[in-house]
C-alpha cells in the first residue's frame, strides 16, 4: 500500500522529518554556489546575502508568534532557549526577588534549569496541575508573592498534548509585574500564538518539532515593555549580546522556512491531523480498561496519550516493533520511575507504567492509523493474556487491596 | 534499547504461560513485584510425591526482560527438586538472557519468585521454612 510506510512513525512530538521544501532551502545555504557567507561579515556581498536570509527567517519566525523580528534571538534549540530565558531573567532580576514559579509537568529543560537556580540560592515553587493536566489559575495566583520574579509555564505539553491557558496566565503575571516565560517548543503550527495578546515576555521555540532541522531554536524576548536578561554564552556579541556565536545560516533558514509553512498551512494540516487522531482514538477506545491521559478538548490535534491498564508500556512497545511510539514507562532506571508528567496528574503508577504516546503529523495517513489500531489491539490482547494483573482484575480482585511486596 | 535474541525469543514465544489452582496442596504460588514498580511476576510450581517440580506456569506484567526472565525460569525449574530450584541464582538468568545492567532487577525478581513459590508450597505442607527474603 502506497500510504503505509513501515515502520509507521507516530512520534511527531519527539521530532519531525524535515519538510522537503525546508531541506531545499537549507541546501541552498551551504556550498560555494550557495549562500554560505557569515551573516556577521559586513564588508562583502557574501555576508550581506547571508544576513538577508537570516533576517527573512527572523521575520517568518516572528510572524508566527505575532512578534517583531527584533525580538527574536537565535539559539541552538528549545533547551538552550529555556536556559537562557530562565537563568538570564533570574540572574538579571536577582535584586528584585528570588522566587520562581513553574509546574511539575514542564519539560526537563525547564525543571532542571530551575533545580540549578535553586542550587544558586533561588527559591522555586513547582505547582501540581489539575488531573486534566491544566493549571488552576486561582492556585497559581495564590503562589505569587512580592518576591516572585518569574513564572514559567509551557504552552503545549510534550507528553499529553494539553494546552495551557497562556493568555489568562499572562494577564495575571502582567498585572503583578512578574515576568512570564513560555516554553512553546510544541506549539508552532498546532495552536495560534500571539505574544502580545497573551502578555508573554519570553518564549522558547525550536524548529525540529515543526518539520525544520534539529539544533536550531529561538527565544522571543519582549522589547516593550523591555525585558532584560543576562547572556549565558559570551563572545562576539551576536544577537544584541544575548547569544554570541556565528549564526548558522542554513539552520536558521530552515527554521524560518519551517515556520513560514507552518503558519500558512496550520489550519488545513490541523484538521487533517485531528481527523486521523480521532480515527485512532475511536479505533481503540472501545477496548476494556483504556484511559486517555490529559484533557481531550484542550489538546493539540496530533496527540493521543493512552493508558492500557494491566499492560506494561515498554513491553507493549516491544510488541509494536513496526510502530514508532513512545512510552510513559521508563523501566530502565534503578528506580523504575514512570512518567513524572502522568504522576503529576495524579494518575496512579500502574496507569503511568501502562501508557503510550501516539503523536501524528503532516505525513501520517489513514492506512497507517488503521494498521496501528490493528497492531495495538493484537498486542494488548496478547500481553493481557500474559498479565497476572489482568487475571486478578477479571477475577474481581481489587488490586489496591493487595499487599504488594514492593522492591 | 536493543534486546538480545533470547529475550526476544522468550517474549515472542513465552513458555509455560498460565495459571494453576493455587489451592492445590501440591502447587506453590509466588507473586512478587508491585504494579507501582512496573513489574509483577506470578510463578507457580507443581511438585510430585517425590518433591520434584513436574510443572511450572507463569504470568508476568512487566517489560520484555521481566517476561523473558520468568519464562526462562519456568523451563529451568521443571524436573528439579525444590533444593535445586532454590539454588538458581539471578546472575545465571541474567547471563543466559544477556540482560543489560539496567535490567538485572528483572532477574532478581525471577529469583525471588522461585523462592516465594517454594515458601508457599512448604508452608502449605506444614514444613518449616527458613526465613525467606
Ligand atoms: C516542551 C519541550 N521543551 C523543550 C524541548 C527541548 O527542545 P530541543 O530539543 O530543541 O532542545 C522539547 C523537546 O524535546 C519539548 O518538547
Amino acid at each position: 500500500m502506497a500510504n503505509l510506510n513501515i515502520p509507521v512513525y507516530l512520534d511527531y512530538s519527539a521530532t519531525t522529518p524535515v519538510d522537503e521544501r525546508v531541506a531545499k532551502a537549507m541546501h541552498d545555504c551551504l556550498t560555494l554556489q550557495g549562500n554560505f557567507g557569515n551573516p556577521a561579515s559586513r564588508s562583502h556581498v557574501f555576508g550581506w546575502k547571508a544576513e538577508d536570509a537570516v533576517e527573512t527567517a527572523r521575520k517568518n519566525v516572528a510572524a508566527l508568534i505575532g512578534a517583531d523580528s527584533r525580538e527574536i534571538v537565535w539559539t541552538s534549540g528549545a533547551t538552550e532557549s529555556d536556559n537562557l530565558a530562565i537563568k538570564g531573567a533570574a540572574q538579571f532580576n536577582k535584586r528584585k526577588g528570588n522566587h520562581i514559579i513553574t509546574v511539575k509537568t514542564e519539560h526537563k529543560a525547564v525543571l532542571d534549569t530551575c533545580r540549578q537556580l535553586e542550587r544558586e540560592g533561588f527559591e522555586v515553587t513547582y505547582m501540581d496541575p489539575e488531573p486534566n493536566g491544566l493549571l488552576d489559575l486561582a492556585k497559581l495566583e495564590a503562589e505569587m508573592r512580592d518576591d516572585t520574579i518569574l513564572v514559567s509555564v509551557m504552552h503545549v505539553n510534550n507528553e499529553i498534548g494539553v494546552i495551557q491557558d497562556i493568555a489568562a496566565i499572562g494577564a495575571l503575571t502582567r498585572s503583578k509585574k512578574i515576568l512570564f516565560h513560555v516554553d512553546a517548543a510544541q506549539s508552532p503550527g498546532k495552536v495560534a500564538i500571539d505574544v502580545d495578546a497573551m502578555n508573554v515576555d519570553m518564549m522558547s521555540l525550536c524548529a525540529h518539532k515543526v518539520y525544520g532541522p534539529k539544533g536550531i531554536g529561538a527565544l522571543y524576548v519582549r522589547r516593550k515593555p523591555r525585558v532584560r536578561i543576562e547572556a549565558q554564552i559570551h563572545g562576539g556579541g551576536h544577537e544584541r549580546g544575548m547569544r554570541s556565536g556565528t549564526l548558522a545560516t542554513h539552520q536558521i533558514v530552515g527554521m524560518g522556512e519551517a515556520f513560514r509553512i507552518a503558519h500558512e498551512e496550520m489550519e488545513t494540516e490541523n484538521s487533517m491531523v485531528e481527523g486521523l487522531r480521532d480515527r485512532l482514538w475511536n479505533g481503540l477506545n472501545d477496548m476494556e480498561e483504556v484511559y486517555l491521559n490529559g484533557d481531550l478538548e484542550q489538546r493539540i490535534p496530533g496527540n493521543l496519550n493512552i493508558s492500557f491498564n494491566f499492560v506494561e508500556g515498554e513491553s507493549l512497545m516491544m510488541s509494536l516493533k513496526d510502530i514508532a511510539v513512545s512510552s510513559g514507562s521508563a523501566c530502565t532506571s534503578a528506580s523504575l520511575e514512570p512518567s513524572y508528567v502522568l504522576r503529576a496528574l495524579g494518575r496512579n503508577d500502574e496507569l503511568a507504567h501502562s501508557s503510550l504516546r501516539f503523536t501524528l503529523g503532516r505525513f501520517s495517513t489513514e492506512e497507517e492509523v488503521d494498521f496501528t489500531i490493528a497492531e495495538v489491539r493484537k498486542a494488548v490482547e496478547k500481553l493481557r493474556e500474559l498479565s497476572p494483573l489482568w487475571d486478578m482484575f477479571k477475577d474481581g480482585v481489587d488490586l489496591d487491596s493487595v499487599q504488594w511486596a514492593a522492591h | 534499547m536493543a534486546y538480545s535474541d533470547k529475550v526476544i525469543d522468550h517474549y515472542e514465544n513465552p513458555r509455560n504461560v498460565g495459571k494453576m489452582d493455587a489451592k492445590d496442596k501440591n502447587v506453590g504460588t509466588g507473586m512478587v513485584g508491585a504494579p507501582a514498580c512496573g513489574d509483577v511476576m506470578r510463578l507457580q510450581i507443581k511438585v510430585d510425591d517425590a518433591g520434584v517440580i513436574e510443572d511450572a506456569k507463569f504470568k508476568t506484567y512487566g517489560c520484555g526482560s521481566a517476561i523473558a526472565s520468568s519464562s526462562l525460569v519456568t523451563e529451568w525449574v521443571k524436573g528439579k527438586t525444590l533444593e535445586e530450584a532454590a539454588a538458581i541464582k539471578n546472575m545465571e538468568i541474567a547471563e543466559e538472557l544477556a540482560l543489560p545492567p539496567v535490567k538485572i532487577h528483572c532477574s532478581v525478581l525471577a529469583e525471588d519468585a522461585i523462592a516465594a513459590a517454594i515458601e508457599d508450597l512448604r508452608e502449605k505442607r506444614g514444613e518449616k521454612t527458613e526465613s525467606a527474603a
